[in-house]
């Protein structure tokens, strides 16, 4: 059983509700979390204006209704669970360190930026800037992962240095944009520039990417690892064609402009 | 509507009133003469003991334009760690290094500062400063154009053009871009950068155009004297930051011959090269020079231990900092061809020699320099220190003991290598008020603030006194912004916006005809479009033009 937030207004604009969020439900009582602050635009309201609140609460959120105007879902979340039903707003997942996220709708832009740990699914399309640093960080996820099963736009893992981004369908531009170490697969195709001024870690592609100059070619090769996180991923919901894990890749160093210690693997067919 | 001030201690340098218990009129915005018995007061604050003071001016302080901007986009870290939620009168922000621009008039205001002055717009990026400026409330606004390294005017010395067309080119850039006075930042090294020079000394010659700083540090004197401006040339010199740079800042003093200069965060052009380290504290000639030559002032950005971001025009000494950014990223970046920017944010540290004698260096300047009405309060914000620590400088500089104690806490060797603690020097009220009131409106031509006779606009602090000046300075009892009480306990009660201060110099018109026509040929942006009107400033209904006459 889980504490259910059950939409019963939907607010005008868009509702500002890091408060939702397995740390700052612990130890309250459901009276308690509908009192809890929300903004709804610049003004102070409360959760419960918004939501009816019921079940058990042990850590574990199910969040029913529309919610694409709610931002910070999950910020700063170290445990437990949040399951969204619909879409979501931006910057859900923001900074968590632990727990998971599902989302059975879309996510919106800046899906788990500056990410430590835990893992977000998204059944449906993310927006841009997914696991990536807010402007002017150097850093952006450093660990945990985020599986999306649709679509991304631009700028995935942006100053990313650990973790996993995996996106079953298509990427847009900029994918990996400076990333400093960690992965990123993209199952579908990419946008422009992918892999942009990176300085380490591994953009893996299952069709080939219009590669920048400053990426020159490696070699030709069945990585082995990629076994393991393709049947992960395949075990995570991700459909895959199943000649990928014994297929071969074509590794691509780059980005030459940085340090040239990162690759761009994309699969070259049996 | 009639408003008395009853009783107060008045520190009023301007008039000589130097503690005296009086009482002060307002009416309508302006401090009047005592009305005659009966009329009838309207509002009475009893400040039996309290002390009064007209409201501070910052001289110097980098609040608007594009560095300020970079710096705040740059620094996502520094507004995460200092969020500021909004109130029923005042709206949200952040930051503490670059705060936001309304969180900066708010904080002004809560010190009892009443205007600010920004030091380095760009002509070219005036517009962009003069709305930042128009959305910083609370406090009186104004800044200075920055020349110099600008290719018009080089190429203009380089040809050896008349000085009076110089002279009508600077006239028309401080009425285009509606400034207050002119800067010069690292006279032609801005340029010399970009042409792969990584130093300029005063004599040293621009390799492409052929001119030395001295050239153009004496022709743009030269120009603001002729144009009758108030504020004399607001100059920041060769050689920022780099140890011998004494010589350098000592030569410029003689440079100018006499003309009258203001030479600014004066700390970071004052350090000598002995002992072991070869960085050693060059403050008492520079402070020597200053006592002998009453034709220049000084303000001495004192640097504080904390994390700041350094924003400067002086690409060429930026980039020779990058090194040490903290955190580890910069921008240094061209601006149009006529100047440059550089953001390196950085963390001032108390056990770091150099950090800790920069800090010395700093006090010596302040307590080594007799006239206060020579030497301004500042800390170049955010370059040394962010605006928000000087109620903790004021103590510094008014309490011996407190600054001893401080002394005690920084790094040993440049403890020991200062004469910091042998100053005996407390700074009084009445020398405060000088160099953050009274001094400051006279270096800029503010003929009606920083002072509290008759006539003057009513901006106006009134202070408990404590023995813990810190705590004094940052919470006043009371604000009074043109007659209304702004800030009361410490705290805004009412939000003002305040009004920018500009100059309309005279010049010869002339000079648009040959500026058209570079313009037409290398500017981005059309003469017509470059130049700002009064209306942009007043066209949302927030912002006011004064305009201050020239000499």
């Amino acid at each position: 059983m889980a504490l259910i937030l059950k939409l019963h207004t939907q607010p005008d604009v868009p509702l500002e509700a890091d408060c939702i969020c397995p740390d700052k439900f612990a130890q309250l009582s459901l009276q308690q979390v509908e009192q809890l602050p929300v903004f709804h635009g610049n003004r102070q309201v409360a959760l419960g204006d918004f939501f009816h609140c019921s079940g058990d609460n042990d850590g574990h959120i199910q969040i029913e209704g529309d919610i694409s105007k709610l931002k910070h879902i999950g910020s700063m979340m170290s445990f437990g669970s949040i399951r969204i039903s619909g879409s979501v707003g931006v910057h859900t997942g923001a900074a968590m360190s632990g727990g998971e996220i599902i989302i059975e709708g879309d996510a919106d832009d800046w899906l788990g930026p500056e990410m430590l740990g835990g893992r977000i699914v998204v059944k449906g399309n993310a927006g841009h800037m997914v696991g990536s640093g807010y402007r002017g960080s150097t850093v952006g996820m450093q660990g945990g992962e985020i599986l999306v099963l649709g679509n991304v736009k631009n700028e995935t893992g942006h100053v990313m240095r650990r973790g996993l981004i995996a996106v079953n369908g298509n990427a847009g531009d900029f994918t990996g944009v400076n990333m400093l170490a960690g992965n990123i697969f993209v199952f579908g195709e990419m946008g422009i520039r992918t892999g942009a001024g990176m300085k380490r870690g591994s953009i893996v592609s299952q069709t080939e990417p219009q590669m920048l100059p400053t990426f020159s070619y490696a070699c030709r090769y069945r990585p082995v690892f990629l076994t393991h996180y393709l049947s992960y991923l395949v075990e995570s919901g991700f459909s895959i064609d199943p000649d990928m894990t014994r297929g071969e890749f074509e590794r691509w160093c780059g980005d030459s402009v940085e340090l040239n210690r990162g690759e761009i693997l994309f699969y070259t067919g049996k | 509507m009639y408003i008395k001030l009853s009783n107060g201690k008045v520190y009023d340098p301007v008039h000589g009133i130097n503690g005296e218990q009086r009482d002060i009129y307002i009416r309508d915005g302006q401090i009047t003469r005592k009305p005659s018995s009966n009329t009838k007061i309207d509002k009475v604050y009893d400040l039996n003991g309290k002390i009064i003071m007209a409201g501070a001016i910052d001289i110097h302080t980098h609040i608007g334009g594009g560095k300020v901007n970079i710096a705040r986009m740059m620094l996502p870290e520094d507004h995460q760690a200092d969020l500021v939620s909004r109130t029923e009168l005042t709206r949200s922000g952040c930051g503490n290094a670059a705060p936001s621009t309304l969180t900066t008039g708010y904080r002004y205001a809560e010190m009892g500062y009443t205007a600010c002055f920004e030091p380095a717009m760009l002509p070219s990026n005036a517009r962009q400063s003069h709305m930042e400026m128009a959305d910083t409330p609370m406090v009186d606004k104004g800044a200075y154009a920055m020349l110099g390294s600008d290719d018009f005017f080089l190429r203009m010395l380089s040809s050896k053009k008349d000085q009076a067309a110089i002279s009508d080119y600077v006239g028309w850039t401080i009425n285009a871009s509606k400034a207050m006075g002119i800067k010069v930042v690292n006279p032609g090294g801005i340029s010399a950068f970009k042409f792969n020079q990584r130093q300029l000394d005063l004599d040293e010659q621009n390799s492409h155009y052929g001119v030395s700083p001295r050239e153009i540090l004496l022709s743009l004197i030269r120009a603001v004297t002729e144009l009758g401006i108030p504020h004399p040339l607001h100059v920041h010199g060769c050689n920022l930051g780099v140890p011998g740079n004494v010589e350098t800042t000592l030569d410029t003093i003689k440079a100018v011959e006499g003309m009258r200069m203001h030479m600014t965060h004066v700390q970071f052009h004052s350090y000598g090269t002995e002992g072991d380290k070869k960085f050693s504290s060059g403050a008492a000639e520079i402070a020597e020079a200053i006592n002998k030559n009453p034709n220049v002032s000084v303000d001495v950005g004192q640097i504080l231990f904390n994390q700041t971001v350094t924003a400067s025009g002086d690409s060429l000494h930026q980039y020779a900092g990058h090194w040490h950014a903290h955190p580890k990223k910069w921008v240094i970046m061209d601006i149009e061809c006529d100047a440059g920017c550089g953001v390196v944010p950085f963390k001032y540290r108390d056990k770091n020699f150099v950090n800790a004698l920069q800090w010395a260096i700093g006090l010596e300047l302040f307590l080594l320099v007799e006239d206060p009405w020579r030497i301004f309060l500042t800390t170049d914000h955010p370059n040394g220190a962010p605006f928000t620590s000087y109620p903790h400088l004021i103590r510094l500089l008014m309490d011996k003991s407190f600054r001893n104690d401080m002394l005690s806490t920084i790094n040993k060797e440049a403890a020991k290598t200062s004469t910091l603690g042998s100053i005996d020097r407390e700074y009084s009220l009445y020398e405060i008020a000088i160099m953050t009131r009274a001094a400051p409106a006279r270096s800029l031509g503010l003929k009606s603030r920083g002072h509290l006779g008759s006539g003057a606009i009513a901006d106006i602090t009134v202070y408990t006194e404590q023995k813990n000046k810190e705590k004094m300075f940052s919470t006043p009892d009371y604000v009074f912004k043109d007659g209304e009480l702004i800030v009361k306990n410490g705290k805004i009660v009412k939000v003002v916006n305040g009004g920018t201060h500009i100059l309309k110099p005279e010049f010869d018109k002339g000079i648009e005809k040959s500026l058209k026509r570079y313009f037409d040929d290398f500017q981005t942006v059309s003469l017509g479009n470059y130049k700002m009107h009064d209306d942009e400033i007043i066209e949302d209904g927030r912002g006011k033009v004064i305009v201050q006459p020239c000499m």
